[in-house]
């Protein structure tokens, strides 16, 4: 599905991103850990075409996402609050990317529904402007704008910060049944080893711009990672 | 935290921002204002006292200055109001060290003083008081009419600052303004109260007994405290927060429906506008821009031709230039976003286009009543909105593409006037003056009906690209795309 091909991104002549060769198959759930600074946002930028590759490529499905901009009705997103629009209510920005997905008020109301309990009530139909809920409910809702429109690519930057554990736990079954039932791709960043190891079915640790481990996930995966961690903070 | 510190910070965030590197245009557009205005001064100061001496020989022209003083403070007063802005000052990383908060208030304030507005006057008050000064006024009676001037200049400083931070708070923003500087006008005007002969007075006194000087000195020092007081109440985070949760006004607006593709944009754009304050205080910029035109019609000499084409590029263009030279900024909070989704840049644009489009025509009708003045204004008006559509809309959107100043519209923190003040219409003044140069130019070459027709022959040939245009204007976009996510994404 997503293939990166001798990837490099730099600021001048600091190198911050190097991957020469990355796939990741269709339906699989990918999970990129690393420190601050290793990359993780970086990558997924240039994966939207938010940012220019310095060499290299990728491409999404077979499309260069720096040449085409094809990839865009099938993928979808949500990195940061700068994802969502202020001064809309959450229902307004679903709608608004709905429509952006040929998606109409009625499939989205469907979805949506379908979220009542991830929401915990505190977002439909509370007559308030995105830009007035809190941190952890606005990432609520760029997460679930993101699931609008049967995307077959998922790309969520840091989803368990700023959430309560109940969301997180509830996101986690989300982010897994998306993966196992319905094929979709779903590329998470984490820092909580924990999550990651839970939800995914593969980890990719980056480390100063690198691809340093690639590991399918089992049992031993998330000591293995806290090895790792606490090994480099020693040092 | 001292001064040096204070100085440090704003100097990096002014030469840090990408805006900075971008509008080196602007800057200079701006420094050639300010010496032509230093220029105009350093005349009028020099050329005053002769000229009155000579126009009425049997008056003391320091009296006739006086007794305009008044005017000269009001008018002051109104333009400092749409001009000036408080210095901006990112506060809410300060909010939290070791710094009284007291002294923040009081560097933003004492930064204030070194506003071009508190220097201006220098130019023409200095020469001025060095002409009273050679032709045998008393020095120190001099000296202490100059100091006036200066404690009259700074205690407006600090004045317009209270008018707006009130101002800031209501919708209608230059009402206060109006009200004030519009009912101490018409109180001199029909006699109530002569204002302007007490104002004299004070100045002639003070000529007269320096020791008064006290009095203007208390004044500033009063409106400054009272200022400080202000702003430092307003230094909380919740202070703007608290009442800050609106209810929403939703509205399905299915009337959009009919534009097709660029429905949603259009109605996304519709509510940025009527939801933000910021964007809101430009609609009602259009009421004070619809009365422009009673600026100039009822007089006489100002009523010739190549106003009319002036004051209908401005009139129907009001919203034009006011919304349109911050797109894509507008949107700045969310491009990010907007570029992942499955959008075409195109429709994006293109609704934008609509919009001020739509409010060039209902402008135009709306400003049909000027035929009340003649029915030139009306066919130089419709020249005008042809202009604006064909011509104009394309400018500023070409213009956007060079855009490279987030505008933060959720934005809370005390101190932020961005994207509000009047400077932002210095950008205007090529769309208003190139089409006031061909209409000036064909009329003084052949004649009224000629230059209409040349005007509204330009729309035309706008309107007719369009859809080449528009090519041509997205692909600007799409080449800058990178360069305004980045932009975007920076704080300042």
């Amino acid at each position: 599905m997503i293939q990166t091909t001798a990837l490099s991104k730099s600021y001048g002549s600091k190198t911050v991103l190097t991957i020469n060769e990355l796939h990741i198959p269709k339906g699989q759930s990918f999970g990129l850990v690393g420190n601050n600074g290793a990359g993780k946002t970086t990558y997924f930028s240039l994966l939207l075409d938010l940012i220019k590759p310095t060499t290299g490529q990728i491409t999404n499905n077979g499309i260069i996402v720096s040449e085409s901009e094809d990839w865009k009705p099938f993928t979808s997103a949500f990195i940061d609050e700068s994802f969502l629009i202020g001064y809309l209510t959450p229902e307004e920005y679903f709608y608004f990317i709905g429509e952006l997905r040929n998606q109409n008020k009625a499939d989205v109301d469907a979805l949506v529904a379908q979220f009542a309990d991830f929401f915990h009530g505190e977002i439909l139909n509370q007559k308030k402007y995105l830009r007035d809920l809190s941190k952890g409910n606005q990432k609520k809702v760029g997460i679930v704008a993101a699931l609008i429109g049967n995307p077959e690519v998922i790309i969520l930057d840091e989803p368990f910060a700023n959430l309560d554990p109940t969301t997180q736990i509830r996101l986690k079954g989300i982010i897994k049944d998306l993966a196992e039932k319905q094929g979709v791709t779903v590329l998470v960043s984490s820092h909580d080893l924990l999550h990651v190891t839970d939800v995914c079915e593969r980890i990719v640790v980056l480390e100063k711009g690198e691809v340093i481990k690639d590991l399918a996930t089992n049992e031993a995966t998330l000591k293995e990672l806290e090895v790792h961690f606490s090994g480099e903070t020693l040092v | 935290m001292t001064l040096k510190q204070f100085l440090n910070l704003e100097w990096k965030q002014y030469f840090r921002s990408s805006y900075w590197q971008k509008s080196i245009a602007i800057n200079i557009l701006l420094v050639f204002f300010a010496l032509y205005f230093i220029v105009m001064f350093l005349f009028l100061g020099i050329a005053l006292y002769p000229g009155l001496k000579e126009a009425f020989p049997d008056q003391d022209p320091l009296n006739i200055v006086n007794s305009y003083m008044f005017y000269y403070i009001l008018i002051d007063l109104v333009l400092r109001f749409f001009f000036q802005k408080l210095p901006v000052m990112s506060v809410k990383p300060l909010l939290t060290l070791p710094v009284k908060r007291s002294r923040v208030v009081h560097y933003v304030l004492r930064k204030s003083v070194f506003s071009f507005f508190n220097f201006l006057p220098l130019f023409a008050f200095v020469p001025f008081s060095i002409m009273l000064l050679v032709n045998g006024y008393p020095t120190g009676s001099v000296l202490a009419w100059f100091f006036l001037t200066i404690l009259m200049s700074l205690t407006i400083n600090f004045l317009n600052f209270i008018i707006e931070s009130f101002s800031s708070e209501t919708e209608l923003s230059f009402l206060p303004i109006i009200v004030i500087a519009g009912g101490l006008y018409a109180l001199d005007f029909f006699n109530i109260v002569s204002i302007s002969g007490l104002v004299a007075e004070a100045y002639a006194s003070i000529f007269n007994n320096p020791i008064f000087l006290l009095v203007p000195l208390a004044l500033l020092i009063g409106v400054y405290l009272l200022n400080h007081r202000l702003l430092k109440s307003k230094l909380y985070l919740d202070s703007s927060l608290k009442s800050k949760v609106e209810t929403v006004n939703a509205s399905a607006m299915e009337w959009t429906k009919r534009f097709g593709d660029i429905a949603p944009f259009l109605q996304l754009d519709l509510k940025l506008i009527w939801r933000n304050k910021r964007t809101k205080s430009s609609v009602w910029m259009l009421v004070l821009g619809l009365l422009y035109g009673l600026f100039f019609y009822p007089q006489e000499q100002m009523s010739s031709p190549p106003f009319y084409a002036f004051v209908g590029i401005f009139v129907t263009g009001i919203f034009l230039i006011n919304f349109g030279q911050f797109i894509p900024a507008w949107d700045s909070g969310y491009y990010k976003m907007l570029m992942s989704q499955n959008i075409k840049y195109e429709q994006y644009l293109k609704s934008k286009f609509t919009l001020m489009a739509m409010s060039v025509i209902l402008l135009f009708v709306l400003s049909i009543p000027y035929v009340y003045f003649g029915w030139e204004i009306l066919v130089a008006h419709f020249a005008a909105a042809i202009y604006n559509i064909g011509v104009n809309t394309h400018v500023i959107l070409i213009g956007g593409s060079y855009n490279r100043k987030k505008i933060d519209l959720n934005q809370r923190a005390a101190f932020n006037y961005q994207g509000t003040g009047a400077v932002q219409w210095l950008i205007g003044i090529p769309l208003m003056l190139l089409p006031l140069a061909i209409f000036a130019g064909v009329y003084y070459l052949a004649n009224f009906e000629f230059a209409c027709a040349t005007l509204a022959a330009f729309g035309i040939i706008g309107i007719v690209l369009h859809p080449k245009l528009m090519t041509y204007i997205t692909q600007r976009y799409t080449n800058s795309k990178y360069k305004m996510i980045d932009a975007f994404s920076q704080d300042t």
